[in-house]
């Protein structure tokens, strides 16, 4: 019987096949999928910030980029996985809304995909699938069984990678 | 010291946040009726302190296809405000501006959103203005529908920055005879150093 686990916004859930992961509603934040092939030890992180070092209310390991990977590693270690295996899939990233004169502040969905994508780089996780930018939001499910990560949109349709 | 929204329950400060809430959606409801010419009620504007995740259950949960129409603020204070709505809310408040059968979300929807959003949040700020002394002035409209949980993801993030929570202001507007309702949120979003300002200039001490 697999189950169906919950992520929800600044959060992030490791666990073991037959079981699946998914979180609803991405925008700016941004998915983590990590997955082990042999021990089938998946991950999942909704992160909604690049970088827990400029940010003083930063207790909650799973609200950053940086802090929640090496969390997610850790737990996923924790479960007998291997961090040499491991492969990434990452999601999200959207920018909501748009302006003609962009400020920063605006670009946090870019700013969060790239954040992960560096990060995932120094500690030598390969990223498998990438589907990050755009306007719009997303849903996603990551399966233990075989790393198949689904994405719902409300107005792209539905694709696998 | 900047803001914990954490640590603000129970003080003077939620009870002065919910005032602007108040005057502001008011002022926000007297231009609705005004531009509808209708009369319009309001309920007393509810401002929460939520987690992350209880945000979006507001609106009918993550995947909810919701409105979002957002403003940059600028001026003496800066940030964002936001008011976002469900379908049926934005399908109504349209309707009620221009009444059409087999209303949709197509351009016309759109744009008459957008500006029903701009007079909505021009009023607010307007009212804030006045209430404070600032300077203050909004954006154009950018407007999105899309699934609720993603267009929260935006005020969420700058709240993530300084708290685990969000402040929000709740809205009801209410058309008198045909009891159309319109159930929407405001998010005012000052950035972290105008909260030091905002206050202040109302004689709040942090």
């Amino acid at each position: 019987m697999s189950t169906m686990v919950k992520v929800g916004m600044a959060d992030l859930k490791v666990t073991e096949y037959p079981n699946a992961l998914t979180t609803l509603g991405l925008g700016s934040c941004v998915g983590i999928c990590l997955y082990d092939p042999v021990t089938k030890v998946t991950g999942m992180a909704h992160i909604m910030l690049p970088s827990s070092k400029a940010i003083r209310k930063n207790e909650n390991v799973a609200k950053f980029a940086d802090t929640a990977v090496v969390e997610l590693i850790k737990q996923m270690e924790s479960k007998g996985a291997k961090k040499t295996r491991f492969f990434a899939k990452i999601a999200g990233g959207a920018q909501m809304f748009s302006f003609s004169s962009q400020n920063d502040a605006m670009k946090i969905g870019e700013r969060n995909a790239e954040a992960v994508r560096s990060m995932l780089k120094e500690l030598n996780i390969p990223i498998r699938a990438d589907d990050t930018g755009g306007n719009f939001g997303r849903t996603i499910e990551f399966y233990s069984a075989d790393a198949r990560l689904l994405i719902k949109t409300a107005g792209q349709g539905v694709k696998e990678l | 010291m900047p803001v914990q929204i954490d640590n603000i329950n129970n003080t003077i400060i939620l009870d002065v946040l919910r005032e602007i809430g108040n005057i502001g959606a008011g002022n926000a409801a007297t231009s609705l009726a005004k531009m509808i010419d209708k009369k319009i009620d309001m309920k007393v504007p509810i401002v929460k302190v939520l987690e992350f995740d209880e945000v979006p259950e507001l609106l009918g949960g993550p995947e909810n296809i919701v409105c979002g129409i957002f403003f940059k603020i600028e001026g003496d204070i800066t940030g964002s405000i936001m008011y976002i709505m469900d379908q049926n809310s934005a399908i109504n408040l349209v309707n009620l501006l221009m009444p059409r059968e087999n209303a949709e979300f197509d351009e016309f929807t759109i744009s008459a959103l957008k500006e029903i959003g701009n007079i909505l949040s021009g009023a607010y700020v307007s009212s804030l203005s006045g209430l404070t002394n600032l300077k203050i002035t909004i954006s154009i409209p950018a407007l999105a529908i899309d699934m609720a949980g993603a267009i929260l993801s935006v005020p969420a993030i700058h709240f993530s920055q300084m708290s685990d929570n969000v402040l929000i202001i709740q809205n009801e507007f209410i058309e008198n005879v045909e009891a159309t309702k319109v159930d929407g949120y405001f998010f005012l979003i000052p950035d972290l150093d105008s909260y030091e300002v905002l206050l202040g200039s109302l004689g709040v001490t942090l």
